[in-house]
Formats: C-alpha cells, sequence, structure tokens
C-alpha cells in the first residue's frame, strides 16, 4: 500500500516529464521537414566538424553542430527520430499483440495450453537477444521492414511472460468464479472480467517495449545492419560519432543523449501510465 | 404416504477425489429444501468449500468427481451437457462468497457488475436490471446507492462490499444460495449485520441457503438443519435445534465442547479428544477401505 502510494505521488512529474519529451519527439518526428533547420543529407565541407552554437567557431543555424561532411547534427537527429519512432511504435505493438495475446491464453487456460506456450517461450529466451536480431536481420535482409519484424518476433516472450504471470493471477480471484456461476462463458469472462485487469500492465509493457525497440534499432544502426537507405538513424549517427570523438565529440553525444532521453522516457512513461490507469492504485 | 415436497438441492453419496486418488469428499449425501438454510460446519479444510464448488459447477480442475449425483430441483446436473448446466446454474443459483474483495472485479464499477449479470442471465433490459439493482441495494440497507453503483470495489468497505454481493446474490431471485463463510472475513461488529441481513433477507425471498461455516453459534442463529463434515465425510446430521440439545456424534460433541459460548465465555474450552480423533480416522478407513473395492 505504501509503495502504491508513493508511486501515485512520483507519477504525476514522471508522467509529464517523460510525456513531455516524447510528445517533443514524435512532433519533430512528424513534421520533421518544418522543423529541421538544414538538409540532413547536404554535405559541405566549407561546414565541417562545425561545434555547437555556444561554442566558438560555430555557424549560426547549425545549433547542434556538423558532422565529418558537414551535416547539420540537429536536422539529422530530427530525420532520425522518425525511423526512431516508426520502430518503436511498429514493432511494440507487433511484439504486444502477439505476446499478450498467448500470455492470456496460457495464463487464463493453463493446462496444455500454458504448457505449451511457455515452453515455446522458454527456447526462445534460451537465444541472446541481440545475436538473435543480427542474425534475423542477416537471413531476412536490411530494411525498415525487416528491423521491426526482427525486433517483434524476438520481443514478443517479454509480454507473454508478465502477461501470463498477470492473468494467472487474476484467474484464480473469486470474481472469475463467480461469473462462471454467473453463466458467462469461458473466452467472454477472459475478455471482459480479466483483460482489463492486465491493461494496465499490458500499457506500461507496451511503452518500455518501445524503448528497448528505439535502442535494438539503434544497435542495428550502429553495427549497419539496419535501414540501408541515407536516411540518418540514431544508431548511424552514434556510429559515425564514435569515429570522430577526438575531433567533434558533439556528434557523439547529442545522439546519445537523445537515444538515452527517449529510452528512458519510455520507460517511465510507462509506469506512470499505469499508476494512473490501475483503479487499485489511483 | 404424503407427496414429499423436492428438494432444492439433493446431494446423493458424492465422492471427489485429488489426481493422487486422495478422496476430498466421501460419499457425501445432503439435502436442501426449498427455502430452508442448512448449515454446513466442520473444521478447516474438511471440505465444505468443495461441496459448494461442487453445487456451483466450479470445481478445480484438478478435483474429479468419482461417484453420486447432485439434483438441482429435481434436475441432474450430471445428466446435462455443460452449456445446459451452466445456464441451469445460473439461472438457479448465486454465491456470496468468503471474501468481498477478490469476489469483485477491481477494475469494473460496481453497478454494471450487477446489472450485467441480470441482463445475461435473465435477459432483462438494462432498465429494469437498474431498477432492480435499486431495489435490492435499498433491502441491504445501502443509502446512497448512486454512490456505491458509480464506485470501484476497493473504494467500498469490506462490509458494505459483502452487502453489494448479497444484493447481487439475491437479485436475480435464485432458488438455492451457497453462502461460504460469508462473515468470516468481516470484523465481529460487521459479521453480525450481516449475518442479520442475509437471515432477513433469506425470509423475505424464500430462498434457500447452503450455509457454510465452522462456528456453531452462526449455526445455531441462522440454520434449520446442519450437517457436520468431517475429513470430507457428513458423519452426522440433524435439525438445528436437536444437534444443539442432543449432538449424537462424538466428533459433534467434541466440536460443541471446543466452541466458546456466549453465555459463559470463560468456561475452560476443551480441544477436540484425541480419542474422538482416532476413532474418527478408525471410521474413515474403514469407508475407504469398503469403497476401495468396488471402484477398484
Ligand atoms: N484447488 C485445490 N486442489 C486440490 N486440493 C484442494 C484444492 N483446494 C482445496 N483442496 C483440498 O481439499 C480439501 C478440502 O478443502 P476445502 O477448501 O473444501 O476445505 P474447507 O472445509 O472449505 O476449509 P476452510 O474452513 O479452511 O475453508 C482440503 O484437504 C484441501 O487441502
Ligand atoms: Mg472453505
Amino acid at each position: 500500500m505504501d509503495e502504491a502510494r508513493i508511486s501515485r505521488h512520483g507519477s504525476g512529474a514522471r508522467l509529464w516529464l517523460a510525456g513531455g519529451w516524447l510528445l517533443l519527439a514524435l512532433l519533430a518526428a512528424i513534421f520533421a521537414p518544418l522543423v529541421a533547420p538544414q538538409d540532413p543529407l547536404a554535405q559541405d565541407l566549407m561546414f565541417e566538424r562545425l561545434p555547437p552554437f555556444w561554442m566558438s567557431g560555430s555557424e549560426p543555424g547549425f545549433w547542434l553542430g556538423t558532422d565529418s561532411l558537414g551535416r547539420d547534427l540537429l536536422s539529422r537527429l530530427v530525420f532520425g527520430a522518425r525511423i526512431a519512432f516508426i520502430v518503436a511504435f511498429a514493432a511494440a505493438l507487433a511484439a504486444c499483440l502477439v505476446g499478450s495475446t498467448l500470455g492470456l491464453i496460457a495464463g487464463y487456460f493453463g493446462g496444455w495450453a500454458d504448457r505449451i506456450i511457455s515452453r515455446i517461450v522458454d527456447v526462445w529466451m534460451a537465444f541472446p537477444p541481440v545475436l538473435f536480431a543480427i542474425l534475423l536481420v542477416a537471413v531476412l535482409g536490411t530494411g525498415l521492414s525487416s528491423v521491426i519484424i526482427a525486433i517483434a518476433v524476438i520481443d514478443w516472450t517479454r509480454f507473454c511472460r508478465v502477461i501470463r504471470a498477470e492473468t494467472m493471477g487474476q484467474a484464480r480471484m473469486d470474481y472469475v468464479e463467480n461469473a462462471r456461476i454467473a453463466g458467462y462463458g469461458r473466452i467472454g469472462i477472459m475478455l471482459r472480467e480479466v483483460l482489463p485487469n492486465v491493461v494496465p500492465s499490458i500499457v506500461a509493457l507496451l511503452s518500455l517495449e518501445m524503448g528497448i525497440a528505439v535502442i535494438v534499432e539503434a544497435i542495428l544502426s550502429f553495427v549497419n545492419l539496419s535501414i540501408s537507405t541515407d536516411d540518418p538513424t540514431w544508431g548511424g549517427i552514434i556510429a559515425e560519432g564514435r569515429l570522430s570523438i577526438h575531433q567533434a565529440w558533439w556528434v557523439l553525444v547529442f545522439p546519445l543523449v537523445t537515444l538515452i532521453l527517449t529510452v528512458l522516457s519510455f520507460s517511465q512513461f510507462g509506469e506512470a501510465l499505469k499508476a494512473r490507469f490501475d483503479p487499485v492504485l489511483r | 404416504m404424503s407427496a414429499v415436497v423436492k428438494p432444492c438441492l439433493d446431494i446423493r453419496s458424492l465422492s471427489a477425489v485429488l489426481p493422487n486418488g486422495q478422496r476430498v469428499l466421501r460419499s457425501v449425501s445432503l439435502s436442501v429444501q426449498p427455502g430452508e438454510v442448512r448449515a454446513l460446519v466442520g473444521e478447516s479444510g474438511a471440505g465444505k468449500t468443495m461441496i459448494g464448488k461442487a453445487v456451483l459447477g466450479v470445481l478445480p480442475t484438478s478435483v474429479r468427481i468419482v461417484e453420486g449425483d447432485m439434483l438441482l430441483e429435481g434436475e441432474d446436473l450430471g445428466r446435462l451437457q455443460p452449456k445446459a448446466r451452466r445456464t441451469l446454474i445460473g439461472a438457479r443459483t448465486a454465491l456470496i462468497p468468503q471474501d468481498p474483495l477478490t469476489a469483485l472485479n477491481p477494475s469494473r464499477r460496481i453497478g454494471p457488475q450487477m446489472t450485467d449479470r441480470l441482463v445475461r442471465i435473465l435477459g432483462w433490459s438494462g432498465q429494469r436490471a437498474e431498477t432492480r439493482i435499486r431495489q435490492l441495494l435499498d433491502e441491504v440497507q445501502i443509502r446512497d446507492p448512486d454512490r456505491v453503483t458509480k464506485s470501484y470495489p476497493h473504494e467500498l468497505s469490506g462490509g458494505m462490499r459483502q452487502r453489494v454481493l448479497i444484493a447481487a446474490a439475491f437479485a436475480a431471485e435464485p432458488r438455492l444460495i451457497v453462502a461460504d463463510e460469508p462473515t468470516t472475513a468481516l470484523d465481529v461488529t460487521v459479521q453480525k449485520q450481516i449475518l442479520r441481513l442475509i437471515a432477513q433477507l433469506q425470509r423475505e425471498h424464500g430462498t434457500a441457503i447452503l450455509f457454510v461455516t465452522h462456528d456453531l453459534g452462526v449455526v445455531a442463529k441462522i440454520s434449520q438443519k446442519v450437517s457436520v463434515l468431517y475429513a470430507g465425510k457428513v458423519v452426522e446430521e440433524a435439525e438445528t435445534a436437536d444437534l444443539f440439545a442432543a449432538p449424537q456424534h462424538p466428533y459433534t460433541r467434541a466440536l460443541m465442547a471446543a466452541t466458546p459460548r456466549y453465555t459463559d465465555p470463560f468456561a475452560s474450552l476443551k480441544p477436540v479428544d484425541e480419542a474422538v480423533l482416532a476413532g474418527l480416522a478408525a471410521e474413515i478407513a474403514a469407508a475407504d477401505q469398503a469403497w476401495r473395492r468396488p471402484h477398484g
């Protein structure tokens, strides 16, 4: 109960801070062509490795400086947010849909359905996730959709495990038994009575998973296995920044900070939403 | 012989086993006449809840019925198709549970949880169900039905939740209510109110109740008949008055000796006698032996 009260109190600030950053990043991504001060692909050797605006030698219009090819860093980050968010939403939704459905079925019906699903999850989780992702992308070929598929294929198990456990807890409750006595069918009870009680957890996981998808996409871009076009990605920018860390630290630091803030915001936003959503904690 | 009233619930030599072969119910026979309160007493683990669950068709999947019949208003539940059985049980029975918190869905408001059932089981219109719920909430002495129906379960006190559940149980006018220790989770002052409320609604609605409890004081107050259960076996059954006047079975006598009396709460309590328990163990072993022979 105490823990609940603390999380309820802390949830306000967390919700607004994390939500604010995510909204900002999302709007930047959606309106990237309007927001970005420069063309993210335009190279200009006159302007290579410009420092951020507060340092001497900076140029107006290049707020966060430029990389070793003279491309505007802020513009590249803004356009990189597009891919980050597309991957986050698509991959997390797909993983959530598959994982939560199976978790709900395993947890509610138990028996052989649970045994089969849990078995598959165990086997699945025996693979190290990053290697699994690289392997999958290698097989599927690079590109936006294969990155999304790879993340969903790997991470549905996270939803499945958590939702299964939560559903099991709910299925033991007397209200489920009461609904059965009242003549409700099993599937009806699962969807009408049990599902609403696991929705807060699904929402929290979904948000967390979006953050994870952003990281995985960044890792794949970093090892050059993500989107094979020239479109800037956060992972790609980080990879380039690493090469010029001594001449232009900002090319590495700004995308890293952006990435960390975004991932952190997704996980905090999810937790805060859950605390908000949950009628018992509310 | 004059025509006897068809019992509301008739359980005939019901036996149930766990996967390891252990019997949890041993040829239990028990009947509840229409409008009658039958108490089911026994110590923890005796199988009281199991009997209730068997009647309501919600036994855990690990528990298997191996013998016996259950008749609900003359209809043999074992002979019905699962769907027909569910419909029958849903329409004719209700449960007043032990823990009023987990018996309500935490994420749904009280009102819809209550009306839903009526709409769904009896096919009533939402309007009619709502009126009915109002009426029942009034009967269980809830003075602010608007607030209560709009609340989530955790926003109500334990006593209020139990009132809501009692209202919900009586709303569909079931013929039989299984009340499984409906006051155990409540504090003592509320216990009395709730007990009185159940007794009152039972009288007014003429509903038969299978009242599970381990409290002989409650038995004396609420029931007309009693079955005493020990290790899944009915060791004695009688009219409540007769049982208290002259308990026949040694276990019943021991149980009474172990129950505090309101008239003399400081009289020393005797734990159930070793010899009685040894006798019971022998009795049950013999019964199991006899049971195993025909059942392999
Ligand atoms: N889900 C289950 N699976 C297997 N065995 C069970 C299960 N629930 C209870 N039992 C066993 O069945 C027996 C009867 O349990 P039951 O819950 O009916 O007792 P009870 O008389 O209601 O006791 P209490 O007064 O504690 O509620 C006990 O031995 C118990 O261990
Ligand atoms: Mg019990």
